[in-house]
């Protein structure tokens, strides 16, 4: 049989991603004309705004956390698990963290190890038990995530700002900063302001890159080799798409489970990270939805390191760019919701489509070597 | 006698409910409050499971036809904002039915991504679940923000659709005469269950909106018509076995079209009474508050049948009703003891079955809540919010193995596959 050529390949797979953000534009652009606004205007400012460096800065800092939570979706997905408790994991894991962060004294890299740690492993328990519930009592993992969710944001979370409080506000500049002891700065991660100007220029409105980039990247990486290069990546993947034919084979179907879930949850603890360490402390009122926006970037991402980086940025573009249209009045800045929502539905129906498409192919190719042998 | 899961459903819910009851009337009398069973908190309940019953209901058409539908949080989100909106723009009425169609244009997407092009079902839940609040958020911006009293995250007043009281049993009105207060006589008696059931049945027949009457009508409907009619026959066979029903000449897609649009539409009636005056009076961004899931975990509860799901929800609906006024904490304070109480029961089922794993389980989360009951005498409020979330995992880990689910419930199918 011929081998596919590399660029027959990556067109192949690029394909649907395209077609699906073509299809999000077009739709975007029929909303914002029924709307009474114009299109190219807004698609002008918004990249007109992003080509700054100030806003990449900021387009960066809100891709690290979408990465992070789009690589803790995908671990699940690869083994069919549908970790739909990023969000609870991740707030919940960070509220400890911080908390215990600014408990104790420790020096620099050992410091900012340690909340990771803890920010790691609140993570996987919290989601691990959810992998329990699963080949122990037969909960199916969604339902239990959900309910872990609302248990973990509208009541753990809930209860521990305000038992953890460091009374009134911290910044006196500003009564609505209100959240735990602040961390000392041997707990947090350096900002890489330091590397950005060197090769670009100065960094101007006070914006600083999140440290939290570096770990993102270790994470991708990690995701990599744990999933393509290791026999725990190989059984995950067994699992996921045969459990049976990977039983047979050795593997632990029960165990793969649970061990995937902690995986997923673990990395869920390190989303919240990026808001700890720029703010120093967990705010009362953290941002929220990172988790639910990780699964749509792991599903635009289709699970892949790289992939999900793609996903990451223009999830992060779009987020950022609505402030940018609120600013210029091109357009209601709530269009880039709309895009992303359309974005998701469109990528999963236009993978769908080429899944089968590639299936066909497959089918029909087989045949013709079964009927030339 | 009779073993109790060869009685009617409706009997069977109805023994669990007096039990029920007479639990909550013991550890009243323990407790030392007297919110759990009186007038306003069943009153309150069923206000907050009203939302919960007809997202299960929702859930019911959709998973009965084989689609999962985790989407209807995001069909309940439209059914929020069309519903204020029409309501609004058009009256009452009209806002319940612009709720209706804008939840079922939600199940239109899901049923168009799951069925048509055979996206896994949580996936497009998922998908639907983000878009739906990007929607209302830019229709928001749109269109709330050039009403009076309007903003981006809420509207002026809803208007809402009446409401009536039962007569003879909860004093209602017939014209003019004011008919006696059966119910309400008997729960000031102070006799020991008998008024505290009249005080809830007092309760969810006081003031209760049109659409509170026809979510609670459409229970014994949708009995009927899925299990009753041929259309109901035909539209669970998409969920058992989809062949099947393929090789009977029926057309599965056209079913499962239907089932996800009928989910949508009822997710959307929630929404709708969701912002309306029976429970908030306005639309408010992320005033759903994930009831759409809990209509789901409604929906498991009740093992995917209608008096199940009416069950799960008055179950779901009570802790909500009674935590926002139950101010002193005293009530939330005495439902740990009814925890702790329902595990033991849990426990002795388990002892009955010899079932080790479960009975071990049961004695030490039932141990568990007694002391904590015994120890403390104020709960954080928190605690009455996660309390429908904890029990739903709570029957889930005991009994999820004796659930059964419609047999081809979220699998993919593709015309003519074998």
């Amino acid at each position: 049989m011929k081998a596919i050529p590399l660029w027959k390949r990556t067109a192949l797979v690029l394909t649907a991603p395209v077609a699906a953000l073509i299809f999000s534009v077009l739709m975007s652009s029929i909303v914002l004309v029924l709307s009474g606004s114009s299109p190219l205007r807004a698609y002008a400012d918004m990249f007109q705004h992003a080509s700054r460096l100030e806003t990449m800065i900021d387009i960066l800092n809100r891709a690290t956390p979408l990465y992070i939570a789009g690589v803790a979706a995908a671990i699940g997905f690869r083994m069919n698990l549908f970790n739909i408790g990023v969000e609870g994991q991740y707030l919940l894991a960070a509220i400890v963290a911080a908390h215990l962060g600014a408990m104790v004294t420790l020096t620099p890299v050992l410091h900012v190890t340690f909340i990771m740690l803890i920010a790691v492993a609140v993570g996987a328990a919290y989601s691990g038990f959810a992998g329990i519930l699963k080949v122990t009592r037969g909960v199916n993992e969604v339902i239990s995530t959900i309910m872990l969710n609302a248990i973990a944001i509208s009541g753990l979370v809930a209860y521990l700002v305000r038992l953890w409080q460091a009374g009134g506000a911290i910044d006196p500049g500003s009564a609505q900063r209100v959240g735990t002891t602040p961390i000392p700065a041997s707990g947090l991660l350096p900002d890489l302001n330091a590397i950005v100007e060197t090769f670009t220029r100065e960094l101007r409105q006070g914006k600083t890159l999140t440290g939290v980039l570096v770990v993102a990247i270790v994470v991708g990486l990690g995701y990599h080799v744990l999933v393509n290069r290791t026999r725990f990546g190989f059984d995950l993947r067994a699992s996921g798409i045969n459990p049976f034919a990977a039983s047979v084979g050795g593997v632990p179907p029960k165990r793969m489970v649970v061990a995937a879930m902690a995986l997923s949850g673990a990395v869920a603890g390190l989303v919240g990270l990026t808001e700890i360490m720029l703010t120093g402390y967990f705010p009362a009122n953290p941002i929220r939805g990172l988790g639910f926006t990780g699964i749509a970037v792991a599903l635009l991402g289709r699970n892949h390191p790289v992939g999900i980086v793609f996903a990451a940025l223009i999830f992060g573009f779009l987020d950022v760019s609505s402030g940018v249209l609120q600013f210029t009045g091109a357009a209601s800045r709530e269009i880039v919701v709309i895009m992303q929502g359309v974005i998701i539905l469109a990528a999963v129906v236009a993978y769908e489509i080429a899944r089968r498409a590639r299936e066909k192919e497959e089918a029909r190719a087989a045949a013709e070597a079964m009927v030339s042998a | 006698m009779k073993r109790l899961a060869e009685l009617p459903g409706w009997l069977r819910w109805g023994l669990y409910a007096a039990v029920g009851v007479l639990l909550l009337t013991i550890v009243q009398n323990l407790g030392g409050t007297d919110r759990l069973t009186s007038v306003t908190s069943s009153q309150s309940m069923l206000r907050w499971a009203i939302p919960i019953l007809l997202a299960g209901l929702g859930g019911l058409f959709s998973e009965r036809a084989g689609v999962v539908n985790i989407g209807l949080e995001g069909m309940m989100i439209l059914g929020t904002w069309f519903g204020a909106w029409g309501g609004i723009t058009y009256g009452a009425w009209w806002g319940i039915v612009a709720g209706i169609i804008g939840g079922a244009l939600g199940g239109l997407l899901h049923a168009l991504a799951t069925v048509t092009f055979g996206v896994d079902h949580i996936i497009s839940g998922v998908a639907v679940n983000i878009l739906a609040p990007g929607i209302t958020r830019f229709l928001s911006s749109e269109i709330l923000t050039t009403i009076p009293g309007g903003s981006i995250t809420q509207s002026p007043r809803v208007p809402g659709v009446g409401s009536a009281t039962v007569p003879l049993l909860a004093g209602g009105t017939i014209g003019n005469w004011t008919t006696p207060d059966l119910f309400g006589w008997l729960g000031t008696k102070g006799w020991f269950f008998v008024s505290d059931v009249a005080s809830i049945l007092k309760g969810v027949m006081t003031r209760i909106s049109w659409v509170t009457v026809i979510a609670l009508m459409l229970v014994p409907f949708t009995a009927w018509l899925l299990w009753r009619t041929r259309f109901g026959l035909r539209l669970r066979i998409c969920g058992e076995r989809p062949e099947a029903g393929e090789a009977q000449g029926i057309d599965v897609y056209r079913y499962k079209y239907i089932g996800v649009i009928i989910s949508g539409a009822l997710a959307g009636l929630a929404g709708a009474f969701i912002a309306s005056p029976e429970l908030s009076g306005i639309y408010l961004e992320g005033q759903t508050t994930g009831r759409g899931f809990i209509g789901l975990a409604a929906l498991i509860f009740g093992n995917w049948r209608p008096v199940g799901v009416l069950g799960g929800a008055l179950l779901f609906g009570y802790p909500f009703g009674i935590g926002l006024r139950d101010l002193d904490g005293s009530a939330s304070h005495a439902l740990i003891l009814v925890n702790a109480i329902g595990l033991a029961a849990v426990a002795f089922w388990a002892v009955r079955r010899s079932r080790r794993t479960d009975t071990v389980l049961a004695v030490t989360l039932s141990a568990g809540f007694a002391f904590w009951y015994l120890t403390t005498d104020v709960v954080p409020d928190v605690w009455i919010n996660v309390l429908p979330y904890v029990i739903v995992l709570l029957v889930l880990i005991f009994f999820a193995q004796r659930l059964r689910p419609p047999a081809a419930d979220g699998l993919p199918y593709r015309k003519g596959q074998t």
